[in-house]
Formats: structure tokens, C-alpha cells, sequence
């Protein structure tokens, strides 16, 4: 009974967190930040599903975990590429 | 035997929980790109390493369950998500976003100026002006 409701805080951390991420998305005044606060969204959202796995005592989510990161990561460089150079794929000539 | 298990994993989950919500205060109050980065990837990625290594820790000590995708997730997360912040680093400092106020020295600036390393044109210097009146 205190785990879960133990787990159930952490989940509402996280949830506060993500809000706190998601105000410097709105207000960010470069597009550099609005792009940082998005990878830590990605990563609280890691941290997140990791908590619901544990919630609900259930291995399926696993993948799941690996998948977020993986495509967190890539948007980032993408974005940061775009923010660069103009453009996200470059032509050599 | 579970309630160790359980024990171990709840401090672990609510002790990354907390950095996080460390973090995302820092990167909502931080003065400018470059020092938000410090709080969106350092204490961060300690956040869902602890949340990560809890969730491990709980399903290895209740169930014996060792999860190889979890440990890969682990390892993935601790690996990139330094390189994003540097990647995202390089790129508002070529685009050219302003250091706040109150930073003191920009020694990168130097760098570029003697070699003459392009950065990114930004023409509109009210552009500019409207990020350092936030």
C-alpha cells in the first residue's frame, strides 16, 4: 500500500516536472532552449514509464523505454542540425 | 524478501523523481541557454538513471527477473544524452543566441574571430535585441 502510493508521488513529480519543461517550451526565447526543454521532456517521459512498469508489475514496457531514447535522441540532433545549418540532411554538392 | 525489493526500489524511483524536478526548476529558471543546459542534462540524466537502476533493482530482487533491455536502455540513455546537450550547445552557439548579462567571458568568441569560422548569418539585429530583452 505505501509503495504504491510512494510510486504514485513519483509519478506526480514527474508530471510536474514535465509542466515545468513544457512552460520554458511556450516562453523559451530561442529556439535552442525550446529544443533543449523537449529532450528533457523525452527523458522524463523515460523515467516516467519506467515508474508505470514498476506501477503495474509488468515487463512490456521495456522496449518501450529503449524506443523513447532512441527516438528522443535522434529529434534532438535533427532539430540541432536544423537550427545550424538550415537544413537537416546535407548535400555534398 | 519482496519488501526489501520493494523498499530498495521505492527510494531509488522517488530519489530520481526529486532530480528531476530539480532540474526541470533549474531549467525553468536559469538565465540563458547555455547555463539551462547544465540543469537539462547533468542532473537529468541522473534522475532517470536512479528511476532506471530502481526499476531494475525492483524486478531482480522480487521477481529474479533480469531485464537485458533495461540495462541497454540504461546504457543508451547514459551514453546520449551528453552528446545531445553538446549538439544542441554548438548549434545556439553558431546560430548565435546571446549569453545572459551577467556571464563574464566568452572565450569561444576569440576562437572564432582568429580563424574565421562561419557562424550562422543572423541579419536582423532586432532579432537579436528581442532575446536580450527576454
Amino acid at each position: 500500500m505505501i509503495f504504491e502510493t510512494v510510486l504514485i508521488t513519483a509519478l506526480c513529480i514527474l508530471m510536474l516536472a514535465i509542466l515545468a519543461n513544457l512552460y520554458r517550451i511556450v516562453k523559451g526565447p530561442s529556439s535552442a532552449d525550446r529544443v533543449q526543454a523537449l529532450d528533457s521532456i523525452g527523458i522524463n517521459l523515460i523515467a516516467s514509464t519506467a515508474v508505470f512498469s514498476v506501477l503495474l508489475h509488468t515487463h512490456a514496457f521495456f522496449d518501450l523505454i529503449l524506443l523513447i531514447g532512441i527516438l528522443s535522441f535522434i529529434g534532438t540532433v535533427a532539430f540541432a542540425r536544423f537550427i545550424e545549418r538550415g537544413v537537416v540532411i546535407e548535400r555534398k554538392r | 524478501m519482496s519488501v526489501s525489493g520493494e523498499i530498495i526500489g521505492a527510494v531509488l524511483i522517488l530519489i530520481g523523481a526529486i532530480f528531476s524536478l530539480i532540474s526541470a526548476i533549474g531549467n525553468v529558471r536559469l538565465p540563458d541557454v547555455y547555463t539551462r543546459s547544465h540543469a537539462a542534462s547533468k542532473s537529468s540524466t541522473l534522475g532517470v538513471l536512479c528511476a532506471l537502476v530502481g526499476t531494475l533493482l525492483y524486478f531482480l530482487i522480487s521477481d529474479g527477473f533480469f531485464s537485458i533491455r533495461l540495462i541497454l536502455g540504461i546504457f543508451f540513455v547514459f551514453l546520449t544524452a551528453p552528446v545531445a546537450a553538446h549538439v544542441i550547445c554548438r548549434a545556439a552557439y553558431r546560430s548565435q543566441v546571446p549569453l545572459a548579462e551577467q556571464s563574464v567571458q566568452d572565450e569561444l568568441k576569440d576562437y572564432y574571430m582568429e580563424n574565421e569560422i562561419e557562424t550562422a548569418q543572423v541579419e536582423d539585429k532586432e532579432k537579436i535585441a528581442v532575446y536580450q530583452g527576454k
